[in-house]
């Protein structure tokens, strides 16, 4: 009975593992940042190149800060949901605009419809190393004090907005 | 044949014409010298089976410079590994660290070394006792030896 059972109960624990080990996604790496104040950054606007913002600007609100640029392919993808969010009001969203360049991120806009309160822009993807940015499209829920609640890494889908960065930003809001 | 033999030439001769290492801005040799060694044990997010020094995804390029950014502003090797760490998590380590979340990773191994080590002694242990030769019974030893006897007898 033993021979048996023991080949058979390690194969089921070698099949839990290899099911846990094919479900992570290795793309999902766990930021640091989550729970720590988001890094300051003062830059320059996208629109209007004479104005900058400051992430000291938005303290004492709850804000998306998502990372977007043109020749991102899957910004497209999430990009209507950002637009529709943005018409709800919810909350607001600001983007920072990942090592692009400013011609071709307002025509992307013209084209796509533009959904930031205000877009930044990060030429040199300074504050993007500063944020871990890694793979754009990012996208991350900031608390009233200015601390990263959530980093949606890749885009922006129906479920995580309805599961996860909803709830947490009316929970934040509250 | 010989297009054959124009193509592997070319197969031999090309890749190394082609194959650069990531771009190098190699202003001081010795900064670009200590970059990459600290970088050859740093993980790129983007393509995570290359180290920051042998990857070309532009990001590397980015963490490439902001390393030699930092080393020109005389941060310790250390300092910047921190620096990383706080942006990009344990994950950017080739050699992550001994902590309560990487016990498992660190220890798992000998655990699983001694859990087979202990398998085999009683195994063998077992195996010993089973192989062990068994008693003859005093009527089994004369059958035994008459059949010695007997084929003793024919042989000769």
């Amino acid at each position: 009975m033993m021979r048996y059972l023991l080949p058979l109960v390690a194969f089921s624990v070698l099949v839990v593992f290899l099911l846990i080990g094919l479900n992570l996604n290795p793309r999902q790496v766990p930021s640091p940042l989550i729970g720590k104040p988001a890094p300051e950054f003062q830059l320059q606007q996208l629109q209007d190149s004479n104005k900058t913002l400051t992430s000291k600007e938005n303290l004492g609100k709850v804000w998306l800060l998502n990372v977007w640029a043109s020749w991102c392919v899957s910004c497209r993808e999430e990009h209507p949901l950002l637009v529709e969010l943005a018409k709800s009001g919810i909350v607001p969203v600001y983007g920072l605009n990942y090592k692009d360049e400013r011609d071709l991120a307002l025509q992307w806009l013209k084209q796509f419809g533009d959904p930031y309160t205000v877009s930044i822009r990060d030429p040199e993807g300074r504050t993007g190393i500063d944020y871990g940015v890694y793979g754009v499209p990012e996208t991350y829920v900031i608390d009233k004090n200015g601390v990263i609640r959530y980093k949606q890494i890749g885009p922006v889908t129906v479920e995580a907005l309805e599961t996860k960065i909803l709830p947490l930003v009316k929970e934040l809001q509250g | 044949m010989k297009k054959f033999a124009f193509l592997l030439a070319l197969m031999l001769v090309l890749p190394s014409s082609w194959a650069k290492e990531a771009v190098l801005v190699a202003e001081d040799p010795e900064i670009e010298r200590r970059m990459i060694h600290l970088s050859e044990d740093l993980r790129c997010l983007v393509c995570q089976n290359e180290s920051l020094a042998g990857s070309r995804a532009d990001f590397a390029n980015d963490l490439r410079r902001e390393i030699r950014e930092q080393m020109k502003d005389n941060k310790s090797d250390k300092e910047i590994v921190d620096f990383l760490v706080a942006r990009y998590g344990d994950f950017v380590l080739y050699r992550p660290p001994v902590k309560p979340t990487t016990f498992l990773l660190w220890f798992g191994p000998f655990v699983f070394l001694a859990a087979g080590a202990i398998l085999l002694f009683f195994y063998l242990k077992r195996r010993r006792r089973q192989i062990e030769d068994p008693a003859l019974s005093e009527t089994q030893r004369q059958q035994a030896e008459a059949l010695l006897k007997d084929s003793k007898g024919n042989n000769a």
